[in-house]
C-alpha cells in the first residue's frame, strides 16, 4: 500500500493570492479603493513623487544654477497676484529664484533624504530587532536598554547631536558635499529604535512557532532561519512604520534645515526654503514661505494617511 | 524563498528521474525497507540486530528556571522557582515500533519530545539515536547524519508551515538542508539538481494523498488535515528512520484524524519508520502504539506493551486515565469516579507525586517517591498484577 | 413535541459577504424538552456553535438570522429587541463557553461576578446573594467555598474555573443551559469530573441542556438525545443510545466508525474520504453526497428533509421508502 487515498477535488481551496496579498490577509486592493480618503492620499503622494522625480523636466528653470538667476527678479509676487510676472507661477524669492522650480527641486531633496534615511534606519532597526529577538538573553537586554535610552530623547535632538558630531569630525572640509550624507545618517540613526522594537516583538512571537522549530530541526543556521523564515513574517508592521517614518523623516529634515544645521543653501530642501521665506513673512512677501510650507504639509499628510491605511489593512484583527 | 521553478506539468512529473525511494513490500520490522534504502544510498545494509535499538533515553531531565529576576528575588526574599518538567525518564524504542507517551497537561510530554529530537537541551541525562549521543561533542558529520534520520510532526497544522513559503519549497527544504540525494562523482559531492528536487517533492505530495500541483500553492489554501499531510511530506523528505509525532491529530476533526492515522500506519509499513507518538488520547494510543509510557508530572509512572497496559494497568494513575475516558461504546464498564486535578509542576507534592489523588495511597506514598521498578513506579504495584484490573 | 421547552424550526443563518450572502445554517430544526439533555455534535464548520449563538442572540454581524423561528416556552425569541433578549439571557437561558480563561473577568473576584449575576436576575440583598453564591460554589464542588469566593480567576485551576462558570450559568436558575464545548480545553481526568457536575446540577435544578461538542464520547455519557450536524444542516437526530450504536445517516455511520475506541485496536480506522465542504461550496442536493458510499441520483439533485424512521429521524433519501417527512424534529409527529 504505497499511496494513501487521494482527496477528491479540493472543495477547500481558496484562490491563490497575488504577490502583495501574501503579506495581507484579505483583499489589499479592495481595501485601498474602499476609502476615498486613502485613494486621495495615494493620488497626491503619487503626483508629488512623480513631480519630484521629473523635476528637471517640469521646472521651467533650474533655480540653483547660479548663472541662471537675476537678482533683478527678486521678490516678484506670484503670477495671479497684482504685480506678478508670468514667468514666475508662484513668485520669486529674494535671490530671484523661481518658487515653483525651487519647490520642485526642494521636494526632490526632501523625498530623497526621507527615503534614504528611512531605509538606513529600517535596515539597522530590522537587523538589530531580529538578532535581539532571536538571541534573547544578554544580547537582547543590552540592545533594548540602548534603545530605551535613545527613546528618552526626541528624535530631532538626536539628529541634531549626530549632525553636530559629524560636522565636528569632518571639520568643515567639504561640508557642503557631505551635508546630504550626514543628514541621512543622522536622521536614519534616530529612527532605528522603533523598527527594532517592533521587529523584536514579532520575532519573539514567531521564534516559538512550530515552523521555526521545524527549520531548527533540519539544522539550519540561525542566520538562515532569520532571513528566510522569520524576516518575511515580521515585515508587515515594518512597512507601516516605514511609511509613517517617511513623513517624520521629511519633517525632521525640514526642521534641521530650518534651524540652519541641515542642507546648505546650494541644495535647499523644502525646509530650507521655509527658513528663507520666514524672514520675509512680515514684510509682505508671503509667497516665499507659504508655498513650500503648503507643499510640505500636503506631502506629510498624504504619506501619513497612506501609512494609516496600510496599518489597518495589514492588521488581521481588524478584519 | 528557495528559487525553485515550479512549472506546472512537465517539470513536476518525471518520477523516474532523480531521487526515488524504493517501495518494498510491507514488512513490520522494516528489514527489507532498511536494505532497500541502504542500497539506494550506496552503502551496506547493517545487520538488523546491530541497530535494533534506535532510540535510547537515559535519565533524561529538564528543569526550567521560572524564578523572578535576581533583583526582585533579592528584594522580596523569594526562593528560586524551578520547574522540573521532565524528571529522570528512561525508555528505549526499537526499530519499527510505535512507542507512545501519554499523559495530561503538565506531564512534560512535549518537553520530552523536544529533547529527543534535539530542539531542547536536556538538563541531565542523554538521548542516544542509533548509539550516537546527540548532545555530546564529537564528530559533527555523524551527528548531522543522525539528525537527518529523525523528524518531527507538530500539533498545530496552522503554525507548522511557514505561511510565506510555497508548499513545494517547504517540502524541499530538508532535502537541500541535508543534501539528500547528493551524488558522489569522482569523490566530489554534487548537490541534487533543482529539477530532481522538484520531482521528489511532487512524489512526496502524492505519497501523502495530495496532488503534485499543490506544490505551487501556499499553506493557507489548505485545510487543517491537508496541512498536516504537507507536514508529513516535509518530514519524509529527508528519508528519516524515526519520526516524533507531537499530538499530530489533536487539532483535527475525528474523520480527518482517521485519515491521518491510517496514512501514518501505511507509511510506517511501507517505509519502515519508527514512531514516538505523544498524545493525551488513549483511544489513539490503543490503535497506534506497540508500547506505551504513562507520564505524570514529569515522571514515567508506568511503561509496557499496549495490550498489557490497557488490560492490566498496574499504576493507579493509569487506571484513573482509563476510567476517565468517556464510554463511547456505552458498555457500562465499571469505573471509579476520578478526583482532583493535575497539580502544578512547580510545586509537586512530596513523595509520590500522585498521592493526593490516589485512591490507594498509604503513608509511605506521602514521604517516599517510588522508583520505576519492573516498569511501574508505585510502592503497591509489585504484588498481584491484576490488582487494578476490573472486569 | 407540543410542550417543548425550546423549539427551533427551519433556522437559517446567513453571513453578508462582499460576494453575496453565505448560508451558514440552512433549515435547522429540533426541539428540547424540559429537563432533557440534547447533544449537538458535528465537526468543525458544521454550524453547531452558530446554532447556540443564534438561540441565545449572540450572533455578531455580519451574521444574522435570516429565516425560521426559535421559541422558548412557546414564545418567539429570535425577533426580540436587544434589551428584551438581554433579560432572557441569564434568567431563562444560561450559557457556558469553551474557554474558562476568557469567560471569567480576570479583574473581578469570582464572588463579585456571581453576586452580580444573581442580583441582576433575582432581587436579593447583597448579603443573601453572597450566601447563595457560596452555596452554588459548594454545589459545583469547590472545596471551602466561603474562603475561595473572594479569589480571582487566575488563582483557580482550569477545572475549578469551569466549575465556577457552570455555577455562573446556573445561578439565575435558567430553564435551559447552552454549553458550547465545555470540556474541550480540559484534561481528560478533569473533563470527567466536569461532565459529572454538569449532569448532576442540571438534573437537580431541572434545567435542560443543549450540549454542543465535537466529542462523541462526551455525548454518549451525558446526553439523552443527540443531533448530528453536517454543513449547516441536521443529518440525524434521535435517542443517544440508538444513534451511537446504530446510526442511520451515512455520515453518522462514517463518523462513528472513524472514532478510535478504547476497547480494542482495529487494523484500520474506517475513514470518510474528503472533507466537509466550505460554506461557499456546498454541493447541490444532499450536502454529503460527494463523500457518500451509498449515493444515488436523487441525492445529487434534491436536498433530503428529515425523515422519520421509528422514533428518530435522518435526512437521507435511503430511508424514503416507507417514511413520511417529520414536522416536529426528533420524534414522530
Amino acid at each position: 500500500m504505497g499511496e494513501a487515498e487521494v482527496e477528491p477535488a479540493n472543495a477547500e481551496a481558496l484562490p491563490p493570492r497575488s504577490f502583495l496579498g501574501r503579506f495581507a490577509d484579505g483583499d489589499l486592493v479592495a481595501s485601498f479603493l474602499s476609502s476615498k480618503v486613502t485613494v486621495a492620499a495615494g493620488l497626491v503622494t503619487a503626483i508629488l513623487l512623480l513631480a519630484a522625480a521629473f523635476a528637471p523636466l517640469i521646472a521651467p528653470t533650474n533655480p540653483f544654477d547660479p548663472a541662471a538667476n537675476f537678482l533683478i527678479d527678486s521678490l516678484t509676487p506670484p503670477r495671479f497676484v497684482a504685480g506678478g510676472d508670468p514667468r514666475f507661477l508662484l513668485g520669486a524669492d529674494d535671490q530671484g529664484r523661481d518658487m515653483w522650480s525651487a519647490i520642485l527641486y526642494g521636494l526632490r531633496v526632501s523625498l530623497l533624504i526621507g527615503v534614504f534615511s528611512v531605509a538606513l534606519g529600517g535596515a539597522i532597526g530590522v537587523t538589530v530587532g531580529l538578532i535581539a529577538g532571536y538571541a534573547g538573553g544578554w544580547v537582547d537586554a543590552v540592545v533594548m536598554r540602548i534603545a530605551d535610552v535613545q527613546l528618552t530623547f526626541p528624535a530631532i535632538l538626536i539628529a541634531l547631536l549626530l549632525d553636530g558630531v559629524a560636522h565636528a569630525l569632518l571639520k568643515n572640509s567639504g561640508r557642503d558635499e557631505t551635508a546630504f550624507g550626514v543628514l541621512v545618517v543622522a536622521i536614519g540613526l534616530s529612527f532605528w529604535v522603533q523598527f527594532a522594537r517592533t521587529v523584536r516583538g514579532s520575532t519573539l512571537v514567531e521564534k516559538n512557532r512550530e515552523y521555526v522549530q521545524a527549520a531548527r530541526l533540519i539544522a539550519l543556521s540561525p542566520t538562515r532561519i532569520l532571513v528566510r523564515h522569520i524576516l518575511p513574517n515580521v515585515m508587515g508592521p515594518v512597512l507601516v512604520i516605514a511609511t509613517i517614518n517617511l513623513a517624520l523623516a521629511i519633517i525632521t529634515e525640514a526642521t534641521l534645515s530650518f534651524l540652519g544645521v541641515g542642507l546648505p543653501p546650494t541644495q535647499p530642501s523644502l525646509g530650507t526654503l521655509i527658513r528663507i521665506g520666514q524672514n520675509f513673512l512680515f514684510s509682505g512677501e508671503w509667497w516665499i514661505v507659504a508655498f513650500p510650507s503648503l507643499t510640505l504639509a500636503t506631502l506629510v499628510l498624504a504619506v501619513n494617511l497612506l501609512g494609516d491605511w496600510l496599518r489597518d489593512a495589514l492588521n488581521p484583527r481588524l478584519k | 524563498m528557495l528559487a525553485l521553478r515550479w512549472r506546472r506539468g512537465a517539470g513536476l512529473g518525471g518520477g523516474d528521474r532523480g531521487v526515488s525511494k524504493a517501495a518494498p513490500p510491507a514488512d513490520p520490522l522494516g528489514a527489507n525497507a532498511l536494505a532497500a534504502r541502504a542500497a539506494s544510498e550506496g552503502r551496506e545494509a547493517l545487520p538488523l540486530n546491530a541497530v535494533e535499538r534506535l532510540v535510547a533515553v537515559n535519565e533524561l531531565s529538564r528543569v526550567f528556571d521560572e524564578s523572578q529576576p535576581w533583583i526582585s528575588r533579592l528584594i522580596d526574599r523569594q526562593p528560586r522557582r524551578l520547574l522540573r518538567a521532565v524528571d529522570g525518564v528512561d525508555f528505549v524504542i526499537d526499530r519499527g515500533e510505535t512507542f507512545a507517551i501519554v499523559g495530561e497537561s503538565g506531564a512534560g510530554k512535549s518537553t520530552l519530545a523536544r529533547m529527543v529530537v534535539g530542539l531542547l537541551r536536556p538538563s541531565a541525562g542523554q538521548v542516544l539515536i542509533e548509539g550516537v549521543d546527540m548532545a555530546a561533542a564529537g564528530d559533527p558529520a555523524a551527528r548531522r547524519d543522525v539528525r537527518r534520520r529523525m523528524q518531527m510532526i507538530f500539533q498545530d497544522p496552522y503554525a507548522s508551515l511557514d505561511p510565506r513559503w510555497r508548499v513545494g519549497d517547504i517540502i524541499a527544504e530538508p532535502i537541500f538542508a541535508f543534501g539528500v540525494g547528493a551524488r558522489q562523482a569522482n569523490g566530489v559531492a554534487r548537490s541534487p539538481g533543482k529539477r530532481a528536487v522538484a520531482a521528489r517533492a511532487g512524489e512526496l505530495l502524492r505519497l501523502v494523498g495530495l496532488d503534485r500541483a499543490d506544490a505551487l500553492k501556499y499553506p493557507h489554501e489548505f485545510s487543517g488535515g491537508q496541512r498536516q499531510r504537507i507536514a508529513i511530506a516535509r518530514a519524509l523528505a529527508s528519508n528519516p528512520d524515526f519520526i516524533v509525532l507531537d499530538e499530530p491529530t489533536s487539532a483535527l476533526d475525528v474523520s480527518i484524524q482517521a485519515q491521518i492515522l491510517n496514512l501514518m500506519r501505511d507509511l510506517q509499513e511501507t517505509l519502515g519508520l519508527t514512531y514516538l507518538l505523544i498524545t493525551h488520547n488513549l483511544a489513539v494510543v490503543r490503535n497506534m502504539a506497540t508500547r506505551v509510557g504513562v507520564m505524570y508530572l514529569g515522571r514515567l509512572v508506568e511503561i509496557g506493551p499496549t495490550e498489557e497496559l490497557f488490560q492490566r494497568p498496574r499504576h493507579p494513575y493509569t487506571r484513573m486515565l482509563l476510567d476517565a475516558v468517556p464510554d463511547l461504546a456505552m458498555s457500562g464498564r465499571a469505573r471509579t469516579p476520578v478526583g482532583g486535578e493535575p497539580p502544578s509542576p512547580i510545586d509537586p507534592p512530596p513523595g509520590c507525586c500522585f498521592h493526593p489523588r490516589c485512591p490507594r495511597a498509604v503513608d509511605r506514598c506521602r514521604s517516599e517517591a517510588p522508583a520505576l521498578i519492573d516498569n511501574v513506579a508505585c510502592h503497591l504495584a509489585h504484588g498481584d498484577a491484576n490488582w487494578l484490573t476490573r472486569t | 413535541m407540543t410542550d417543548a421547552l425550546l423549539s427551533v424550526r427551519d433556522l437559517r443563518v446567513e453571513f453578508a459577504t462582499r460576494r453575496g450572502p453565505l448560508v451558514a445554517l440552512d433549515g435547522v430544526s429540533f426541539d428540547i424538552a424540559p429537563g432533557e439533555v440534547l447533544g449537538v455534535v458535528g465537526e468543525s464548520g458544521a454550524g453547531k456553535s452558530l446554532t447556540g449563538l443564534a438561540i441565545i442572540g449572540l450572533l455578531d454581524p455580519p451574521g444574522r438570522i435570516a429565516g425560521g423561528e426559535i421559541r422558548l416556552g412557546g414564545e418567539r425569541i429570535d425577533n426580540l429587541r436587544p434589551a428584551a433578549m438581554r433579560r432572557i439571557r441569564g434568567r431563562r437561558v444560561g450559557m457556558i463557553f469553551q474557554d474558562p480563561l476568557t469567560s471569567l473577568n480576570p479583574l473581578l473576584r469570582i464572588g463579585d461576578q456571581l453576586v452580580e449575576t444573581i442580583r441582576t436576575h433575582k432581587s436579593l440583598t447583597r448579603k443573601l446573594a453572597r450566601e447563595r453564591a457560596i452555596a452554588w460554589l459548594g454545589e459545583v464542588g469547590i472545596p471551602a467555598p466561603e474562603k475561595r469566593i473572594d479569589g480571582y480567576p487566575h488563582e483557580f485551576s482550569g477545572g475549578m474555573r469551569q466549575r465556577v462558570v457552570i455555577a455562573l450559568a446556573l445561578c439565575a436558575e435558567p430553564a435551559l443551559v447552552i454549553a458550547d464545548e465545555p470540556t474541550t480545553a480540559l484534561d481528560v481526568s478533569v473533563q470527567a469530573q466536569i461532565i459529572a457536575v454538569l449532569k448532576k446540577l442540571t438534573r437537580d435544578h431541572g434545567a435542560a441542556v443543549m450540549l454542543i461538542t465535537h466529542d462523541m464520547g462526551v455525548i454518549a455519557e451525558t446526553a439523552d438525545r443527540v443531533a448530528v450536524m453536517y454543513a449547516g444542516r441536521v443529518a440525524e437526530i434521535g435517542k443517544v443510545g440508538e444513534v451511537v450504536r446504530r446510526p442511520l445517516h451515512p455520515y453518522a455511520k462514517g463518523l462513528m466508525a472513524a472514532i478510535p475506541t478504547l476497547e480494542r485496536r482495529v487494523a484500520r480506522l474506517a475513514q470518510i474520504p474528503g472533507a466537509m465542504p466550505r460554506l461557499s461550496a456546498i454541493p447541490r442536493g444532499c450536502a454529503f453526497n460527494p463523500r457518500c458510499a451509498n449515493v444515488f441520483d436523487r441525492c445529487r439533485v434534491e436536498r433530503p428533509t428529515l425523515l422519520a424512521i421509528g422514533g428518530r429521524s435522518a435526512a437521507c433519501w435511503l430511508y424514503d421508502g416507507d417514511a413520511a417527512p417529520v414536522s416536529a424534529a426528533g420524534t414522530a409527529a
